[in-house]
């Protein structure tokens, strides 16, 4: 596309890993270049080597674990590999700067996201006036389209929404208009709408400032729609690059074959017409989060507002919406983790709403729960197996009987019988998963509810556990409220699908027409948003 | 902010109520006779029932407890029965020996033990790291007397560098104040720096992996300024209530500090009043120290709100 001198030039970098693991490298010889006004695009599943890239442009690996061990990384000519960490200091945030996935944890939390901003300048800049900062800070903030500018600057981190820290941490890394900006996974924590923003800003600013941007993700949907140039990585490898037309319509690796064989489409299910009488019926659920504060001030946040529906046996509900539209409100008050203020939650015709005590208890084993993140929701120092029969142990099932169940449980998700003595840490991400899906399982309920439960996973295996939810389903007959925030997934696997904005169900109708030809203003803003729509049809061509 | 500190110093006040109240029954139910002791053993019958009548003991204890409170909330903490000082003006006499050693055990600790422990987890597992954590163990597993005596064996008795025992107010002679509260206050600060600097050092262990610090050096920032400006105020809610909770401790170690060095402080005046039975004024102690704990929480939870935005009460 351009024909002068990359701003990064990778030439066989290596990392390699410290001994006595699977692979001695955690990159291994892997070539690109970065061009000025272009986004190159890094993909790969977890343990690709992806971030490790990323961080080693920086040189922000921990290097006594993570060493460079060859190659050279040529930032506008300069061999940063070998950079003395004096040198380092003044490239970093002045000629190349880094954009990172979690916008919240990436900001210091007791630091005014101005002075964040500002002390960009301070450190490469000295020579500037406080006053010179202050200006250069509300100009880059009106920038990155932070409304409010001079109010939101003397604001913290956890003041802001998702997108305006992301907008703040972009605001950060143009401060100085660098070469070169990397921008590991920018979006994954961040909104659908949100996302397409961002997205697009990141285009508007590249020609703006003229630099060249180094971009990781895992999601083909971002790579559609931004990337000038696609690098494929796998296990530390390149496998495949190219122009994104290319590398997503005519794959030439197996590898980018299988991965975007495993992208979800829009794509729907039929089912015969389930039972009619059904499992759960929600009438008019209302919940608010009170915050009374120290001197008494109340905060109310309706996080559930009426909210109607019903839901057959073996039927899946998809609840989708943006983070704040009350989705996982909703998953915890048929838990009753929380109380609802009112309305009512009839299981198989009894109001549960009210229920409290050993009525409660009794009740909980009747409908679980499948969490987000495998890694978090189980217990590190137990072992699978007490986990697995402590719910049924607990409700009156014999230890031995438990066990039994907890083998045949663990073949039908597809693990091993004899896996049981082993701690969660022995396992991958996607086994996790399943056991998690077994644990729910083992307690025979009537409802599962599924909260983000493939979000935290790589495509791949997402897939498999799609397909194991489903399997499960047809074999098991559970009803299921699937919460996801990724309409193609929801898609996949849901009969009927409720769209949730502030509180409400905006719209609830089979999945295939709701998708198809939504009702709801709100509904066709998320459909829009959706990443990769564009390379949806250039496949499906 | 200001009706942060005004309520919570209307929430002292049933604090204090209550402390008031365990410190009068503490010291009514444990045994030993006061007017015995001001009377002497010779004392006749009459003698002693002259003496409890006089003080109010031969009252029932519900009366005692509402009186001695009555006097309190005036101000009034009694008379103490050896000197018959008020118990008041006997506590403001010896203040400012117990003040002056404890600032400056706080400050010396601050000082020190803050940056050793910020340097041990910056360096985490370096020798420098060991050799903190090593004299952390040392610091807090020796008492206080034994390392008082040996700092004096040390450094006066055999280097003659130190005075041995006394006290100079630094009002008057600063120079020589100095010099004699240099061994009290290190003594009295060894333990507190031991616990200093480990929480610092396990609390900023904690921050340094965090995302921020990766933003921080993404930015350029060199690492001093990466530990001092970004790390070290995440990591300060826990260095501060461990901070709070050490001044409990100087409480007790100013008693066996000013006992070891001779100093005429609230701790040596505790100690004498404790063995001598001498009530009023032991009360008067007890409520002393509590009110100064209660004062150094308060200053605590507004340290809190200061050094992190998202705390609000």
């Amino acid at each position: 596309m351009t024909t002068c001198e990359p701003i990064l030039r990778i030439e066989n970098l290596s990392v390699a890993l410290p001994e006595g693991l699977d692979r001695s490298h955690a990159v291994r010889n892997v070539s690109f270049d970065v061009h000025r006004r272009q986004i190159l695009c890094v993909v790969g599943e977890s343990g690709s080597g992806k971030s490790v890239t990323a961080a080693a442009v920086m040189r922000l690996l921990p290097e006594k674990v993570l060493r460079i061990s060859g190659g050279t990384i040529r930032l506008e000519g300069e061999d940063i590999a070998v950079a003395s960490p004096e040198r380092l200091c003044q490239l970093r945030g002045s000629r190349m700067a880094m954009i990172f996935q979690e916008p919240l944890t990436a900001l210091n939390p007791v630091m005014r996201v101005g002075d964040q901003i500002a002390e960009v300048l301070q450190i490469h800049r000295p020579g500037t006036s406080a006053e010179q900062r202050q200006a250069r800070v509300r100009e880059l903030m009106a920038d990155v389209q932070l409304p409010e500018p001079e109010r939101l600057a003397r604001a913290y981190p956890h003041q802001l929404s998702g997108g305006q820290r992301q907008r703040v941490m972009i605001a950060m890394a143009l401060a100085l208009e660098p070469a070169l900006i990397i921008a590991d996974e920018p979006t994954t924590a961040l909104d659908v709408t949100t996302q397409a923003q961002i997205l697009r800003l990141f285009r508007e600013l590249l020609t703006k400032h003229d630099s060249g941007v180094l971009m990781i993700t895992h999601d083909f949907g971002v790579v559609a729609d931004v990337a000038d140039h696609v690098v494929v990585m796998r296990q530390g490898d390149i496998v495949e690059h190219g122009a994104p037309e290319k590398v997503l319509k005519a794959p030439e690796h197996p590898y980018t074959r299988a991965l975007i064989e495993a992208v979800p489409r829009f794509r729907y299910r039929s089912r015969p017409d389930a039972a009619d009488t059904p499992v759960i019926a929600v009438e008019a659920l209302s919940l608010t989060y009170r915050n009374t504060s120290f001197f008494g001030a109340r905060r109310e946040t309706r996080a559930l507002d009426a909210v109607s529906f019903t839901l057959a046996a073996g039927e899946t509900l998809g609840v989708v919406g943006e983070s704040g539209s009350g989705k996982t409100s909703l998953a915890k008050t048929l838990l009753r983790f929380e109380t609802p203020d009112s309305g009512r939650i009839l299981f198989k015709g009894q109001d549960i709403a009210g229920l409290a005590g050993a009525a409660l208890r009794d009740m909980r084993r009747h409908i679980q729960m499948v969490f987000q993140d495998p890694y978090k929701s189980l217990n590190p120092r137990r072992r699978i197996g007490q986990s697995l029969i402590e719910g049924p142990v607990q409700h009156g099932l014999s230890r031995g009987d438990a066990i039994a169940r907890a083998e045949d449980l663990m073949e039908l998700v597809g693990l091993r019988r004899d896996a049981l003595d082993r701690f969660p840490h022995e396992f991958s991400g996607g086994q996790r998963q399943r056991i998690c899906i077994a644990r729910a399982l083992a307690m025979e309920p009537a409802i599962i509810v599924a909260d983000e439960a493939v979000s935290a996973l790589d495509v791949s295996v997402q897939a498999q556990v799609l397909r194991l939810f489903e399997d499960l389903q047809r074999r098991i007959g559970f009803a299921m409220i699937f919460v996801t925030h990724d309409l193609r997934v929801a898609s996949n696997i849901c009969d009927r699908i409720a769209v949730m904005q502030r509180g409400r169900i905006v719209e609830l109708g089979p999945a295939q027409r709701v998708f198809q030809e939504p009702e709801a203003s709100y509904t066709r803003e998320l459909l829009a948003a959706v990443p990769g729509l564009a390379s949806e049809r250039m496949i499906a061509d | 902010m200001l009706r942060l500190i005004a309520l919570r110093i209307a929430m002292a006040v049933p604090v204090m109520l209550v402390v008031a109240t365990i410190v009068f029954l503490l010291l009514r139910l444990s045994p030993g006779d006061p007017a015995l002791i001001i009377a002497g053993e010779s004392a006749g019958p009459e003698a002693l029932a002259r003496i409890r009548s006089q003080m109010g003991l031969d009252q029932p204890l519900v009366v005692q407890y509402f009186t001695w409170l009555a006097a309190i909330a005036r101000g009034d903490l009694g008379f103490s029965i050896l000197s018959k000082v008020p118990v008041l003006s006997l506590i403001f006499d010896r203040l400012e020996p117990t003040l002056v050693l404890a600032l400056s055990a706080i400050l010396i600790t601050v000082v020190i033990a803050v940056p050793l422990g910020a340097v041990a987890a910056w360096r985490h597992n370096s020798w420098i790291d060991r050799a903190v954590m090593m004299l952390s163990v040392v610091g807090f597993s020796v008492p206080a007397f034994v390392i008082g005596y040996i700092l004096i064996l040390l450094l006066s008795v055999k280097a003659d560098l130190f005075p041995v025992q006394g006290y100079v107010s630094p009002f008057e002679d600063p120079l020589a104040a100095l010099r004699h509260l240099a061994l009290p206050s290190l003594t009295l600060a060894l333990v507190f720096m031991a616990l200093i600097s480990r929480v610092t050092r396990s609390s900023l262990l904690e921050v340094l992996g965090e995302d921020f610090v990766r933003t921080a050096r993404a930015k350029g920032n060199v690492e001093r300024r990466v530990l001092w400006r970004h790390a070290l105020p995440n990591a300060a809610v826990p260095i501060i209530t461990v901070i709070g909770l050490g001044i409990a401790l100087l409480i007790s170690g100013v008693v066996v500090t000013e006992s070891v060095f001779n100093l005429p402080g609230v701790g040596r005046l505790t100690i004498d009043a404790i063995l001598a039975r001498d009530y009023p004024v032991v009360q008067g102690l007890m409520l002393f120290f509590a009110l100064i704990y209660v004062g150094v929480n308060l200053l605590i939870d507004i340290a809190y709100v200061i050094v992190d935005p998202r705390i609000r009460y």
